[in-house]
């Protein structure tokens, strides 16, 4: 692109003076006239079949219009709830699920009835009136257990509790029969509940006359919404509206379709009203799919001067009781290779039900606990070896690019070492190290993490994304619209709820179109306006996709804009200069029309012979490979030796993700990342009972950090520009995530070196580091 | 049998007839259409309905619309100006990229304005501590602390218009 004036400029988000005066329009603000209010009636046991289900004391209930059960929704819903085959041809089972449950729940808040009545405390009252007759059956919840012959099936008379068992390569050994050094290590993933501050939210409503249905939700893909949903229930997607308006966070909990999302407009058009449901929040930790939820048996080898050689990883990833519909985007062997040059990766991923709610994407979706594992392996690897892990780091990175990686994938471009390098100095490693000597002297505990993070991100291409999906591209569209007087409106296929696309994108029209930054309108999230798909916004691909296929657009509009130009000022295309919204004629600078000038002439008379009126434009793009950010965090950490107590002393992160558009919104992004990596290492965890009652249904219980538990952050970045876009820019959403527990769970295995402590799991809790020491002192 | 409430929200008098366990919250957003009032959880933890009632930071989920009978509530509507200047914490949120998906915003600007009314000068422990009743999933409460540490400032010496009234 040329030199700009809006792009890389820290401009105040145009989002925030709305949503500071509590102007935000979230789902749950929308009120249509006749509305009611759905309550779902869930499973109370992980594992249970219906043997008959009473609603007549619910149907008699204050306010209450209907009390609605499978049998109501079965002839109006079609088939199952959708699955990606996603990397998995080897899928063993994939159990069907429809939204409400017919005869036997599989998860504790799996719905098997729906209570709709005129205010949302009457059919809340309602929904305890329904009376289901359970009989308990074996609950599955520990995958060593369920993985075990004869284990009891997630499902009755389902085989056995395998959902996909796939080597992606088998073969190390070489690497390994050369290796003076083999370390060996179980790592484990706690699940996680992504929990944005909104929890979800549906509003819809069908009109009879003309046979629509209009959506509000909140969701991260509205389109992907409209697909599922509208083919569902039988609806064409001319006539299926989903507005996903202002949403309050998803962090990938709000892509893939729920039950909720078929039964609600289900409900509406059975009904004849309006029908709102809105999520509690023990709904949201109980239902909303979960992240993570895995273990790792690991094996690293290399050589004592620190040159690594190969990797072997078995992921054993807990799906709960149906595969998501993006589930298996979490194998994520074909990220474990890192920032690193290995001879060979040996990777296999077992996939395996239990009766919790599915596992799909949480912010990273895989690339955290690829992050995760690798670098806590180098650190063992270096402490084996004793060599200082920077230096192990340095010696093992990639350093030319393009590079394709054991699994074929090819990173863009990258400086590693660079990143380091820069987070090393900022951070004062060597003085810590000085310093932590010293503590160490008089019995305290201090350690540094480093975690030196690769991220594939952008998705994607067709040719590999298409398969993935079951056949959609993860492309993405755009289009622009330029009015008769020159103010612009574009549509967009992401979807932005909190990452600041508005301000963004409309930098990059600004510039493109040399238009008022002010004149530049951004929408996105209505299914009814602009390009006929859009994919949505998730997998840090808003900026890298949708900004291209929005400068794709604006450069067509460009284009005939200077068509138009050439004919206007009686000169040739080729002698026309485009220059700040200005066209000019080569040579003779006083003769030029500004865009606004050619916008008023494109909807007029006297066009070149042959060109449609018009100044607008419809792309798709299609990138040519994912983008790849990198960066070096560094965590420095001083543990409690009487009650195992973890403080942040330090947190620097230096990252790289090519160009940046606005380094505020940028640094906003790393900073929520890091929260998130750090409230995995130390604080968050989703854990059930053994007989599949959930422990941590409510915000007391899942401890989502405040303010007191988050530390200050230095940031700094390193600028490599993806030569994959025209932009130049990766993605930056998940990078902080990706990046973070790596850095501070080898900062408390740092600091718990001088113990004999190797490994720590997460969360860091102070009970658990607690019990390691003390099984030290032993 | 309904109970009638009687107060005063952003400076403007009603009164309602409202069920005796109606959730101020649900006063505020559905009775009143006062939606800038979020919910997040159900347990009091999130602070994403935080109001000020008689100019103090209460839960609005954790009260009967009944129970603020004869009081004056302000919501995040009614902390800018009449002429629609900001207040300075929304301004400062605003300065700081303090917010991202904006869910939690109401409630961490109106817990901001009780705090810097009783504390006009708070360190950055004292802001963190204050806060620690509303979450925010979005900015890992860096550029929170750093808002409320910028409005601070800019209130030096004003008054806390807006924390406890005219």
């Amino acid at each position: 692109m040329a030199i700009t004036t809006m792009v890389g400029a820290r401009i105040h988000r145009r989002e925030d003076p709305r949503l500071v005066r509590g102007q935000g329009r979230y789902t749950d603000d929308f009120v249509r006239p006749h509305t009611l209010h759905m309550a779902v009636v869930r499973s109370p046991y992980a594992h249970a079949r219906i043997r008959s289900l009473d609603t007549s004391a619910a149907r008699q209930a204050p306010g209450v219009v209907a009390v609605l059960t499978a049998a109501d929704f079965k002839p109006v819903i079609a088939g199952a709830m959708p699955v990606a085959p996603a990397f998995v041809p080897e899928k063993k089972q994939t159990p069907e699920r429809f939204p409400i449950v017919e005869k036997e729940a599989c998860f504790q808040g799996e719905p098997v009835a729906v209570v709709v009545a005129e205010d949302r405390y009457q059919a809340a009252d309602a929904a305890q009136l329904v009376q289901v007759d359970w009989e308990p059956l074996p609950a599955v919840m520990d995958l060593e257990q369920a993985m075990r012959p004869g284990s009891p099936t997630v499902h009755e008379g389902g085989p056995d509790n395998i959902g996909w068992d796939l080597t992606f390569s088998a073969d190390a050994d070489a690497a390994f029969a050369e290796a003076e050094v083999v370390v060996e290590q179980r790592i484990y993933q706690q699940r996680l509940a992504p929990t944005p501050m909104e929890p979800r939210a549906i509003l819809a409503e069908w009109n009879s006359g003309d046979e629509t249905m209009t959506m509000w939700m909140s969701s991260q893909s509205p389109h992907f919404i409209r697909l599922f949903v509208g083919g569902a229930l039988g609806i064409p997607e001319s006539r299926f509206r989903v507005i996903a308006p202002d949403v309050g966070g998803g962090f990938g909990s709000k892509i893939s379709p729920y039950p909720e999302d078929y039964l609600v407009p289900a409900a509406a058009k059975l009904l004849g009203r309006p029908v709102k449901w809105t999520e509690t929040r023990t709904e949201n930790l109980q239902n909303a799919t979960h992240g993570r939820g895995q273990y790792y048996d690991l094996a690293i080898a290399g050589n004592r001067d620190g040159k690594l050689l190969g990797l072997k990883v078995t992921q054993y990833l807990d799906i709960g009781a149906y595969v998501g519909t993006f589930g298996a985007f979490q194998a994520c062997a074909c990220l474990l290779p890192g920032a690193y040059v290995w001879k060979q990766v040996a990777s296999r991923t077992v996939g395996v039900l239990t009766n919790k709610v599915p596992t799909d994407p949480y912010r990273g979706a895989g690339r955290p606990e690829a992050t995760h594992l690798v670098e806590r392996m180098v650190d063992l690897f270096a402490r084996e070896i004793g060599m200082d892990p920077a230096e192990v780091r340095r010696k093992n990175f990639i350093t030319e690019f393009p590079h394709t990686n054991p699994f074929g994938l090819v990173y863009d471009s990258g400086n590693y070492a660079g990143a380091l390098d820069k987070a090393l100095q900022i951070a004062g490693y060597e003085q810590f190290r000085r310093e932590q000597e010293a503590a160490r002297a008089q019995g305290r505990l201090l350690g540094v993490g480093l975690s030196t993070w690769i991220e594939i991100c952008g998705f994607g291409p067709s040719a590999a994304t298409a398969p993935a999906t079951g056949g959609m591209a993860l492309t993405e569209s755009a289009q622009v619209r330029v009015f008769p007087t020159g103010s612009v409106t574009c549509y967009v296929g992401t979807h932005s709820h909190g990452q600041g696309h508005d301000t963004t994108f409309a930098q990059i029209v600004a510039d493109a179109l040399g238009v008022p930054y002010d004149q530049v309108e951004i929408r996105h999230g209505d299914t009814a306006e602009g390009p006929s798909f859009g994919y949505g916004t998730y997998g840090s691909r808003s900026l890298a996709v949708g900004g291209m296929a929005l400068l794709t657009a604006a450069g067509r509009v460009r284009d005939k804009a200077k068509k138009i130009a050439a004919h206007v000022l009686e000169a040739a295309e080729e002698d026309v200069v485009f220059d700040q919204g200005q066209f000019y004629v080569k040579g003779s600078p006083e003769r030029r029309k500004s865009i606004q000038e050619i916008a008023f002439a494109a909807y007029g008379a006297g066009l070149p012979e042959g060109m449609e009126l018009g100044l607008e434009a419809v792309a798709y793009y299609d990138p040519s490979n994912f983008v790849w950010p990198f960066g070096a965090h560094i965590c420095m950490v001083e543990v409690d030796r009487e009650t195992g107590d973890v403080k942040i002393l330090r947190y620097v992160a230096v990252d790289d993700c090519g160009n940046v558009i606005n380094p505020m919104i940028v640094e906003g992004q790393i900073h929520g990342g890091v929260a998130q990596g750090i409230a995995q290492a130390l604080y968050e965890e989703v854990v059930y009972a053994e007989d599949g009652t959930l422990r941590t249904g409510t915000m007391l219980d899942y401890a989502v950090p405040t303010a007191n538990e988050m530390p200050p952050m230095t940031l700094d970045r390193t600028v490599t520009p993806s030569p994959t876009n025209e932009l130049g820019v990766k993605g930056i959403g998940e990078a902080g995530t990706i990046a973070a527990s790596a850095a501070v769970i080898n900062a408390v295995c740092d600091a718990l070196a001088p113990l004999g402590i190797r490994h720590v799991d997460m969360p860091a809790s102070p009970d658990r580091i607690w019990k390691l020491m003390q099984e030290a002192k032993a | 049998m309904k109970h009638k409430v009687s107060v005063v929200i952003n400076g403007k008098q009603r009164e309602d007839e409202v069920e005796p366990r109606l959730l101020l919250v649900h006063y505020i957003r559905d009775v009143a259409g006062l939606t800038g009032t979020h919910i997040g959880c159900d347990t009091s933890q999130c602070g994403a309905c935080t109001v000020l009632l008689d100019g103090k930071a209460i839960k609005s989920c954790t009260m009967f619309a009944v129970q603020a009978d004869g009081h004056e509530i302000r919501t995040i509507e009614g902390l800018a100006a009449p002429d629609g200047t900001l207040h300075p914490i929304q301004q400062a949120f605003w300065d700081e990229h303090g917010l991202q998906c904006g869910y939690c915003t109401p409630g961490f600007i109106m817990a901001a304005a009780y705090l810097l009314d009783q504390n006009p000068n708070p360190t950055e422990e004292e802001i963190r501590k204050g806060l620690e009743g509303n979450l925010c999933r979005c900015t890992g409460y860096v550029n929170i602390v750093k808002a409320v540490q910028s409005a601070a400032r800019k209130m030096a010496g004003t008054t806390a218009v807006g924390a406890t009234g005219e």
